[in-house]
């Protein structure tokens, strides 16, 4: 790969630099600051709800707050932390990896970005509205939002619903901008199979994208109908069905967890492969498994729905069908084990991540396993089971991940190293307070406590006390790894190389840190 | 020789652009307008005909800072291809919407309304507890509480519009082939046909739409039959109004003298868009009006 | 940095094992089932759980054989490899690919399928229960024996607001529980009045949504008398938490003398509907049915929830969606903003219909005629209104008889 070629341009000045952007860094940056800024109060309402169940009654949150608590932290830690999160490393590392001056869309690019503060603002409004004696406070049914609950809700689940469609939008024009990009900007003798694993993750996570939100967002125009418009899609009374609104959920909600997924299992090699000095093992194996988990995750979404009373038939479909993911999922393991035997590993933090990432994913997956069996899910479904699950899968997982690559580019973002002793204590705190706050998690679920509920039986109380205070420490945990952000962000901290890390190979590392304001303008040789 | 086939040594990367933002803006406007509305808080309009106000300008300025910009020729053949693949799977993402909104009404027709019916099957263990005895499966329905209503038949009004659409398409393509070989005269009546007959299915919809709500006694509210056909129809004709909107404005540039016979990617992404509008339309004649 | 490295493994060895003992022991098994569909469930929770804990430690001793014995500090070379070439790539992917399909297939989903099937047959069921799920309590029918009645968490509310101890089943007690004889296979249809819920009981093996408008079967077969407990486990609103499922279940002997006393109760009811009480009694009766029946959404103290529940005291501010104020202002109950006691015969009607539209159930087939005519001559006395009314159940009876 050629050396780089920068201008002489600088950066505009003022606040029109990032309002106006069309550059792909400064867009990567605000979606990046925007996804975790999102991510704390995401927490925020997460050590909320851990404050309420510490005990069976605290009583800091009443039941109508509290379930308008649980649904704003899932919406909040989805769409608003998760999704910007790998947006914004998407936008950042997609054009310099494929050796493109820029996005396909810049202008584009910019608009989907700057639809995510309003997006925000409508989910929360509601709240600020209530404190002026304005409704009920914001959506409260979850945030799967079933009918007919969330056609009960008060007028706060409207402006929910609204900011659904301005996410949807969002999404959709990204992945649009995206999946060109990788198929229009690629810097000649790239090849899709040159192409690095990151971008083909999310290549197919855009395509999901764009085959699936769109049906969210006509199912939520479908609720607003209900509510206001007397229409009866999801009314027996009117021919219709509550289930559906399940269906039209989960249809685009079981690929949304690939979506979160995929792009954190794209980072995965790069970073293994870095921190062990290797190759990356089975590139293509790697590939084909995303292109698979692609495919198999629009057509497996009833697992959520095995006690919603389907015909049979379709209960054995589902599981069947599900069970089939963990092949290509079990691939993409492999692979990182692959990449990491025989290697000569050290463990700086995104280094330490990753690794966490494998053991706490793993768990994820397997519970998911277990939760695929339409029998048995009839004692797991809806229980603090299913918390721990997609807790370990989605935190363990993407959120894990993230941070991973975070840490990773952290240094060639803003030229600076990150403090590598509070990146450590950043990562054992959030590893072990995971574990002792979802692990017994598992056990409440088994000895039969329900979701969603503020107060709970005394036999539960026990776990829960425990959850609780190890909820605590694990967000207290996130504050160092802000620190390290900041720090870096103000130019605190030793100057990074070009390369950063020894084991480092890609486009990105050939660039300095950080890189110039345009890069590639003239694409490099790629051979 | 250029880095990149087309001619240009960069790919066209905009200069800063307060349109994105301002759209954002714009929307957010107007969902706060929706949401207070929706709710009876009169308050609301405000936002939303400033919102919808502000959408409208900004795509206005938005649109005509691209063609400024193709007329400059700062569009290569890359960039072109990026618009090209844009529009593909823009196009995409609303066949998905579209593809939810009839899975919805296969839903509702095939599996929502006989199962309410089979608890009332007298072979049924669970007749004795159906919550709605006397309901039979039938297409069109309002479900078990609906009030009657009839349905606006095919072979009216609505095979007019088919035809009207089609011949829509044809005009279209008439005028695609006359830009492709030079005669501006046949791509302007090409163009400004296929607007009037756009223009005439929505009005002949509208007018359906007022039948249906005051004889047929079709109304939003008419059960799974009177909400899958208004959300279909109803969303369908947006579209044809967006799209009509469209090929306004590429009339308005053919005239004044934009696109070539071999560079014409605006008139393309409307025609396409126009197209997809239209096969929408067969698939809604055929599974909402007929079958 | 031998010692960070030292500390590096140990820590990770520490972490890794803490929850890697939970995850063994953790998946202690589910409370002892007493139905088949349970023990089959059991069965199959022990299966995957002793097969995913092996490909666990399999994985995680993998990954920590490899950061202890791949690593930098051993200064040895590492490896180049990126993936089998040629024939080995079939071997290296068609191996473990069919060892996960026959783990997953057969070992894993030939059990399942057994149990999928054994759920689905509802033949042979001596006995057919109905199930209907509200906001928020549950309501049983045994449609063979004209038996109905609601049952309502019993917990006083101080114990939940914190006022009192919390007893031994705080949050897993009813007023009256569910009644099922042990040995004979129950059906049990699900219904719901209003949105969906979902049937949970943990000890069963059993969980099925109860749909509105739609119905739900499911089926148990216990095999011994006791009392078993479970919760409503589908998000319904700010009672999800407070409609606990308690089911006692006799021997099919104990179970018919049950069924017996239960029609010498309705008669005796029935009596009392025809009965004449004075104020103060109906008002002190009534402040039983309010407390389990209605202070939940409008309080202990009749000041409702803004915005969602109106208070039952006249001349109090309230705001709303509208459709509930219209319904309350088509009776006479809303006046410039403020809820106001309206006419006897109204107040009566939106407690037996409930306001469709909004959260307020009817209360028709869930309290009897003595309770309603209680209740509402409670609310009428009560919480600053003097309207000195007096409501007979003869009153209510005749209302109910007339719709």
């Amino acid at each position: 790969m050629s050396a780089t070629e920068h201008t002489a341009d600088s950066p505009p000045r003022g606040i029109t630099r990032w309002l106006y952007a069309t550059n792909h860094k400064d867009i990567g940056k605000m979606y990046l600051l925007f996804g975790i800024a999102m991510f704390l109060v995401g927490g925020l309402l997460a050590e909320l709800i851990r404050a309420e169940l510490l005990t069976p009654t605290m009583r800091v949150l009443s039941p109508e707050a509290y379930d308008q608590v649980i649904t704003v932290h899932g919406l909040v830690m989805v769409f608003g932390a998760l999704m910007p999160i790998t947006a914004g490393l998407a936008n950042y590392l997609i054009p310099i990896m494929v050796g493109a001056p820029d996005m396909a869309l810049p202008r584009l690019n910019n608009w989907g970005f700057w639809l995510l503060p309003p997006a925000a603002i409508l989910l929360v409004m509601p709240w600020g509205l209530k404190l002026i004696g304005i409704g009920s406070g914001t959506i409260d049914a979850g945030w799967t939002m079933y009918a007919p609950l969330s056609i009960q809700s008060g007028p706060g689940a409207d402006f929910a619903f609204i900011a659904v469609l301005l996410l949807g939008l969002s999404s959709t024009m990204a992945s649009i901008n995206i999946i060109v990009t990788i198929i229009n900007q690629r810097a000649p003798g790239m090849t899709m199979m040159k192409v690095p694993v990151f971008v083909w993750s999310w290549l197919i996570t855009a395509l999901l994208l764009i085959a699936v939100f769109p049906a969210l967002m006509a199912g939520v125009i479908m609720l607003v109908g209900d509510r206001h418009f007397g229409t009866h899609f999801f009314s027996a009374a009117g021919g219709g069905d509550p289930v559906l609104w399940e269906h039209i959920f989960w249809f685009f909600g079981h690929p949304e967890v690939y979506i979160l997924l995929l792009p954190t299992a794209g980072i995965m090699p790069h970073i293994l492969a870095t921190f062990a000095r290797k190759p990356i093992y089975g590139y293509k194996a790697q590939v084909y498994s995303f292109c698979l988990i692609g495919v198999l995750s629009v057509v497996v979404w009833a697992h959520h729905m095995f006690t919603s009373g389907m015909p049979t038939a379709a209960n054995i479909y589902f599981m069947l069908s599900t069970m089939a993911i963990s092949v290509p999922v079990a691939v993409l393991f492999f692979c990182w084990f692959g990449t990491l035997w025989r290697g000569a590993m050290s463990f700086e933090t995104p280094m330490l991540f990753a690794l966490g990432y494998i053991v706490l994913f793993g768990i994820g997956g397997l519970t998911g396993l277990v939760l695929s069996d339409a029998a048995a899910d009839q004692q797991y479904h809806n229980t603090y089971f299913l918390v721990a699950h997609f807790h370990y899968a989605l935190f363990g997982g993407p959120i894990m991940g993230v941070i991973a690559g975070i840490y990773y580019y952290l240094p060639k973002v803003t030229g600076r190293m990150y403090s590598e002793t509070i990146g450590r204590w950043h990562f054992w705190l959030c590893f072990i307070g995971f574990n002792v706050t979802f692990m017994p998690q598992f056990l409440l679920g088994v000895a039969g406590m329900p979701r969603r509920i503020p107060d709970y039986a005394l036999q539960f109380s026990h776990l829960n006390m425990i959850s609780s205070i190890s909820a605590f420490v694990l967000g207290a945990s996130q504050l160092l790894m802000v620190y390290n952000i900041v720090r870096c962000i103000r130019g605190e901290g030793e100057r990074a190389s070009d390369q950063v890390w020894t084991g480092a190979r890609g486009l990105e590392f050939t660039l300095p840190s950080p890189p110039p304001f345009h890069t590639f303008q003239t694409p490099p040789v790629v051979n | 020789m250029s880095a990149v086939p087309g001619g240009h040594d960069h790919y066209f990367v905009p200069e800063p652009s307060p349109y994105p933002i301002l759209l954002a803006g714009a929307i957010f406007l107007l969902g706060l307008g929706a949401a207070f509305l929706v709710n009876s808080i009169t308050l609301g309009w405000a936002p939303l005909a400033g919102g919808g106000g502000l959408v409208a300008y900004v795509l206005y300025r938005w649109f005509g800072r691209v063609i400024g910009e193709t007329r400059a020729g700062a569009y290569g053949l890359q960039e072109d291809r990026a618009f090209r693949w844009g529009m593909m799977w823009f196009i995409t993402s609303e066949v998905v919407f579209f593809a939810s909104l009839f899975g919805v009404l296969f839903y509702e027709r095939n599996i929502a309304i006989p199962w309410l019916a089979s608890f009332s099957d007298a072979h049924s263990p669970l007749s004795t507890y159906a919550p709605w005895p006397t309901f039979h499966a039938a297409w069109p329905s309002g479900g078990p509480a609906g009030k009657p209503f009839a349905t606006v038949s095919p072979w009216g009004i609505p095979a007019l519009n088919t035809l009207i659409l089609l011949s829509s398409g044809v005009t279209i393509t008439w005028a695609h082939a006359g830009l492709r070989a030079g005669n501006r005269g046949r791509l302007g009546w090409g163009l400004a046909l296929t607007i009037l007959l756009g223009a005439t299915f929505l009005v002949l919809q509208a007018r359906e739409f007022a039948h249906a709500y005051g004889e047929l006694g079709l109304t939003l509210s008419s059960g799974v039959y009177g909400a899958t056909f208004f959300i279909l129809t109803g969303f369908h004709g947006l579209h044809v109004t967006v799209g009509a909107i469209m090929l306004s404005a590429v009339l308005a540039r053919a005239i004044k003298g934009d696109f070539t016979p071999q560079d014409h990617f605006g008139f393309e992404a409307a025609s396409w868009y126009w197209h997809f509008v239209d096969v929408v339309w067969l698939m809604l004649f055929v599974f909402v009006y007929w079958l | 940095m031998s010692r960070g490295r030292l500390l590096s493994k140990g820590g990770a060895a520490l972490a890794l094992l803490g929850p890697a003992c939970a995850f063994a022991r953790a998946f202690y098994d589910f409370q002892t089932p007493v139905t088949p569909i349970g023990r089959d469930v059991l069965f199959i929770h022990d299966l995957f759980l002793v097969i995913i804990a092996a490909l666990f430690l399999g994985g995680t001793g993998t990954l920590l054989y490899s950061v202890y014995a791949h690593r930098y500090r051993l200064n040895r070379k590492p490896a180049s490899f990126t993936g089998p070439v040629g024939a080995k790539q079939w071997i290296w992917a068609g191996i473990p690919f069919a060892a996960l399909l026959f783990l997953d297939y057969v070992i894993l989903g030939i059990p399942a399928l057994h149990s999928i099937l054994a759920l689905a047959d509802m033949s042979g069921s001596a006995l057919t229960i109905k199930v209907t799920g509200r906001q928020w309590n549950w309501q049983y029918e045994y449609p063979t024996y004209g038996i109905r009645f609601t049952s309502t968490l019993s917990t006083p509310q101080d114990q939940i607001a914190n006022r009192a101890p919390k007893d031994e089943h705080f949050l897993l007690e009813v007023d009256r529980p569910l009644v099922l004889p042990t040995h004979e296979k129950v059906r049990i249809i699900l219904a719901s009045a209003d949105v969906i819920h979902a049937f949970w009981v943990p000890s069963f093996g059993i969980k099925q949504d109860a749909v509105p408008g739609y119905l739900r079967q499911t089926w148990v077969e216990i095999d011994k008398p006791g009392t078993y407990r479970g919760q409503c486990a589908e998000l319904c609103g700010v009672g999800h938490a407070f409609m606990p499922i308690v089911v006692v279940a006799k021997s099919p002997q104990d179970f018919n003398r049950w069924v017996g006393r239960e029609h010498a109760d309705e008669a005796a009811q029935q009596a009392a509907s025809s009965a004449t009480y004075t104020r103060d009694e109906l008002v002190a009766a009534g402040k039983k049915v309010f407390d389990t029946n209605c202070a939940a959404c409008h309080q202990p103290n009749g000041l409702g929830i803004p915005g969602a529940f109106p208070p039952i005291a006249g001349g109090h501010a309230f705001a709303a969606a509208a459709p509930m104020i219209s319904a309350l202002e088509s009776r006479g109950f809303y006046k410039n903003g403020d809820i106001v006691v309206g006419p006897v015969a109204d107040h009566i009607r939106i407690v037996l219909q409930g306001i469709p539209g909004t959260p307020m159930p009817s209360f028709a087939s869930q309290l009897s005629p003595a309770d309603i005519a209680a209740v509402v001559t409670y609310e009428r006395n009560e919480f600053g209104n003097h309207t000195g009314d007096a409501v007979e159940p003869a009153q209510v009876a005749a209302m109910k008889a007339g719709h």
